[in-house]
């Protein structure tokens, strides 16, 4: 009854609330469910969760096309809405592939672990659709907290736990550091919404629906540095840019490690579409302020990330810190925003769309064939790699495949990823961050190749095969496969990406 | 036959890949199945092959034919677009006649740690990237294809390779990726001059460069030097290249110098000099100085090596050096020369490297001192080495001869806007550098052929003459070296029209 008055309502569309409810009662029942499943089968949750999330994905593939504004303009569906809350799917769906061996062997909690992992990826699907602030801060903050307790969820090992530390205290004096700069943002605008608040900072006139007459500013007035300044402080360190990056390497190494690969995907991807959203929505016509920021910290993020990551022997902290690099590639199309050319804005977007479509991919593959290989005969530090392709040649290759797609090299469409990126790039006419991206490139090949070399060049120490059990492998040759197909034709992405408009 | 125009060259170019996936398929315990299969696919990509030679306009070789333009990445215009002319034609069928070879001779030849299965799959693939790129026309599909053959050829080198197989593969990956980064900053940096955007080479030369500054165009040309001059190698970069030769299996060594080395040579030719005719002019000059370096370095070096693989490699370089030095002329002869030098030292060094690779079968060593007295030994082997090393040295008669020759006539008379003088110094340079390519080889032959059998090997049973399956794999390389030596209208009949255009494009 009273859900039909709802329905009626102006101003809510449920249609377009669709993907986020059904997450959402997903979550629930995984939950509610938890409590009756007997202790063998509490595995059951992870069919359940992959249900739910495969619900998500219908409600959003009934949306492609729309393009509608509800909730007094604070939740948009648009392409590049319903192209995130896809691939937060998909990133669910690859996790939890991952973490079904992993947890029911372990005896971990495994109703919990999957709630928490629902209500994760719902941040992540409600945070592509964000035009609000204080809804874009919702969203970070339910991509965080969940992600905190199953870092934490080894609950005997210290490691696990001083990793949910870690991660939980830079979590909150990230929020904190962002949330003052929302403040600030709210106190120059006089409203939370982005599109208010893009009118309100370029001086387009008194904005409609600002509550309480506030000071004027001018676009470069300091105030206005000094709030984008803090939103960005506190979105860096969500994406573990550097110099904000130190919790992440401990705590992907000590989280679970199907968690430390949702960490590096979703989290971080969660972080990067409300920063892409904030940037390209509220913040495009003072991007003079930002812009050199978001160069320099584009250029230290690769390059800081790829040095270490060179010295890395830990295969979960060689992905950890070379997640660290990747995330530089994206942060350079933000570096290239610049009101007067929509044209070169319109590429760089594209560009990082693409980016952190096809990074969540190879990213969440290598991880898998980490763990495949970890769980039964193997380990995590590199060096016991050798040889890998005598024991098992199939997870040889896939993860070869994988950590070739993140070097960028062809056949795989890491290349494509990073073509785009130079293609916006040197389109807007930064060169010098096109040479340091390609200076990078080569330096990831490095590290990507030491581990490929160990795999099928050097001799293995045991000979005994590697298991691979079969749910994982079918999801990593699904992720190889969308990789090969997405090279062989780049639309397959592109397209999307053409009309994902911000 | 419309059907077939608007094919053959896709299947040339696609089958080989078919065919690795096949082998995906077939269990790794079935060898002989393996082995079929990949010599079914690489022998149907030949015919395919052979097929564009037929249908090939050869009235009208400085166009080009054969064309297919598809939508591929709408989004940036990036399309299927390949075609072929008589500068790519030869080439072409180079890398397909080189990969079939090598297919036959890895029947018996699958090198240590085995896996036959992968083995043919990379050939196969390797295969793809090298026909791919004489045939692709979008300067995207150029770079992917350029780029498809550095992890095959990784994985080559590394598993089937020589003792310090890791560091040689790890620097070919390397050193090709760090150029071919910079070749794309400048492919990119032409698409975004161009307008309407476009990656289409043809387009892009129809364009011009639309009142582009010099330092422009100058970086560009830098960038495109990077990659390019890294895949020759030109001198100083070619130091991954003996590397790479020396530990690569046989059939890898003969794939690089064949036809991988061309690539580099290759994409000169067709984008460097047509799309960026006036800065090809500036750099010329540096290129021909760099080349005769290369040659004269590449010649001493050899001197100086004790294995014979890691000799024949070095000689690689002195040779890609006369190629470079016929293209820095920009003249219609230097440019026909480099061609026909390329098809040249493919058939040439391809067929050295195959010797090598045979003899150290037999020999269990490449040290040329502890060899001797093979035409006594076994003289039909012998006999092919002295005539590959004669023909590698440049005798008149034989395919070495020409490209050389042509390379130092063109610098005689240079374009009109280099300087004369400097390029006569580099003809004399080069000149000398003949002197010394025959002086190793033939020092070489003296030591390896030549003299008494050594005692260890003297009634070795190992030690046997050309066994029939490793003259199915070279007859069709020494007839050839034979016959482009005599009548070397044969190449040079196809690259002459394909070379006007271009020249008429430098102006």
């Amino acid at each position: 009854m009273e859900l039909a008055q709802l329905a009626v309502q102006p101003g809510v569309d449920l249609h377009a609330l669709a993907p986020d409810i059904v997450l959402a009662l997903a979550a629930c029942v995984v939950l509610v469910a938890d409590l009756f499943l007997p202790r063998e089968s509490k595995w059951i949750a992870m069919p359940l969760s992959a249900a739910g999330l495969l619900g998500t994905l219908a409600a959003v593939v009934s949306l492609i096309g729309e393009r509608r504004l509800t909730l007094d303009g604070s939740f948009e569906i648009d392409t590049f809405a319903l192209v995130f809350k896809g691939l937060f799917c998909v990133i669910g769906l690859i996790v939890l592939a991952m973490s079904l061996s992993y947890f029911r062997d372990g005896r971990y909690y495994q109703g919990e672990y999957y709630f928490l992992m629902l209500c994760s990826l719902l941040g992540g699907v409600v945070m592509a659709s964000a035009r609000d602030l204080i809804t874009l801060f919702i969203a970070i903050e339910l991509i965080s907290i969940p992600a905190i307790i199953m870092t934490a969820l080894r609950k005997a090992d210290v490691k696990s736990n001083e990793s949910a530390l870690k991660f939980f205290l830079f979590s909150v004096l990230s929020s904190a550091v962002m949330l003052f700069g929302m403040s600030l943002v709210y106190g120059i605008a006089g409203s939370t919404n982005l599109a208010d608040i893009r009118a309100a900072l370029s001086g387009g006139g008194p904005s409609s629906v600002r509550l309480v007459q506030l000071l004027e500013v001018a676009p470069d007035d300091p105030i206005v540095v000094l709030a984008v300044f803090f939103v960005v402080v506190g979105f860096a360190f969500k994406i573990s840019a550097v110099p904000f990056h130190f919790w992440a390497p401990d705590t992907y190494e000590g989280a679970p490690s199907p968690v430390a690969a949702f960490l590096s995907t979703a989290s971080k991807i969660g972080g990067f579409v409300g920063l892409l959203v904030l940037m390209f929505k509220a913040f495009p016509d003072v991007a003079d302020n930002w812009r050199p920021a978001f160069a320099v910290l584009a250029t230290l993020t690769m390059t800081v990330g790829n040095l270490i990551a060179l010295r890395q022997r830990h295969i979960i902290r060689l992905l950890a810190y070379s997640g660290i690099a990747q995330s530089g590639y994206v942060l350079v199309t933000l570096a290239l925003i610049d009101p007067d050319r929509p044209g070169a804005n319109a590429q760089a977007l594209r560009s990082a769309i693409i980016y952190l479509a096809i990074y969540a991919v190879m990213d969440l593959g290598a991880f898998a064939a980490a763990v495949s290989f970890a769980r039964k005969g193997g380990s995590y530090f590199i060096s016991d790699y050798s040889g890998l392709w005598r024991r098992s040649p199939v997870l040889a290759t896939l993860m070869a495949g994988f950590l070739l797609s993140l070097a960028g090299t062809p056949p795989m469409a890491g290349a494509w990823a990073k073509l785009f990126v130079f293609l916006a790039t040197i389109n807007s006419g930064v060169i010098w961050l096109a040479v340091v991206m390609g200076i990078n490139a080569v330096i990831a090949a490095w590290y990507y190749l030491a581990v490929v070399k160990r795999m099928f060049l050097d001799a293995p120490e045991v000979e005994e095969p590697i298991e691979v059990p079969y749910i994982l492998r079918a999801a990593m040759s699904v992720a190889a496969l969308a990789l090969l197909a997405a090279f062989i034709y780049p639309p397959i992405i592109t397209s999307l990406a053409e009309r994902s408009i911000l | 036959m419309e059907w077939v125009d608007g094919w053959a060259l896709s299947l040339a170019t696609f089958l080989p890949i078919a065919g690795a996936m096949v082998l995906i398929f077939v269990p790794p315990a079935q060898e002989k199945v393996i082995k079929s299969v990949a010599t079914l696919f690489a022998f149907l990509a030949l015919v395919a092959g052979i097929v564009v030679l037929a249908r090939f306009d050869f009235g009208a070789a400085g166009t080009l034919q054969m064309q297919v333009d598809a939508s591929w990445i709408s989004q940036i215009n990036a399309r299927y677009h390949i075609g072929i002319d008589g500068i790519s034609l030869p080439l072409l069928e180079l890398s397909l006649l080189v990969s079939f070879l090598c297919v036959i001779y890895s029947w018996w030849h699958i090198p240590s740690p085995g896996n036959p299965k992968a083995f043919f799959a990379l050939i196969l693939l390797l295969e793809t990237g090298m026909t791919g790129t004489f045939a692709a026309l979008d300067l995207i599909l150029f770079f992917i294809f350029f780029e498809l053959v550095l992890v095959p050829m990784y994985f080559m080198i590394g598993i089937w390779g020589g003792p310090r197989r890791e560091y040689a593969a790890v620097k070919f990956f390397l050193y090709t990726l760090f150029g071919s980064i910079f070749m794309l900053l400048g492919f990119l940096a032409l698409y975004f001059n161009s307008g309407p955007h476009t990656f289409d080479m043809l387009a892009l030369r129809e364009q011009g460069l639309g009142g582009a500054s010099d330092l422009f165009q100058n970086l560009v040309f830098l960038g495109l030097f990077l990659g390019f001059a890294i895949k020759v190698p030109m001198w100083p970069f070619h130091t991954w290249l003996p590397d790479a030769h020396t530990e690569a299996p046989t059939v890898g060594s003969v794939l690089l110098a064949a036809v991988m080395l061309k690539l580099g040579t290759y994409g000169f030719v067709r984008i460097a000099l047509p799309i960026l005719p006036d800065a090809a002019v500036t750099f010329a000059p540096a290129i021909g100085v760099l080349a005769v370096i290369a040659i004269i370095y590449g010649s001493l070096c050899c001197f100086a090596q004790t294995d014979l693989k890691r000799m024949i490699a070095f000689s690689s370089v002195g040779h890609m050096g006369f190629v470079m030095l016929g293209i820095a002329t920009l003249t219609d002869i230097g440019i026909n020369g480099a061609v026909f030098g390329m098809v040249a030292h493919g058939l040439i060094t391809g067929m050295l490297f195959f010797l090598a690779g045979s003899m150290h079968e037999r020999y269990h060593t490449r040290e040329i001192a502890a060899l001797g007295g093979m035409l006594k030994q076994i003289p039909r082997f012998g006999s092919l080495l002295t005539f590959t090393a004669i023909a590698s040295l440049g005798l008149p008669g034989l395919a070495g001869f020409w490209g050389e020759m042509l390379a130092l006539l063109g610098s005689y008379q240079p374009h009109p806007e280099l300087s004369a003088t400097l390029f006569r110094f580099l003809m004399v340079g080069g000149g000398i550098g003949t002197v010394l390519t025959a002086g190793y080889f033939l020092w070489m032959l003296q030591r390896v052929n030549l003299g008494h059998v050594p005692e260890k090997f003297a009634g070795s049973a190992g030690v046997v003459d050309v066994v029939p399956l490793e003259w199915y794999a070279w007859v069709p390389l020494l007839m050839l070296i034979l016959a482009a030596g005599v009548f070397p209208r044969m190449v040079l009949g196809v690259t002459d029209g394909a070379v006007q255009a271009l020249i008429g494009a430098i102006g």
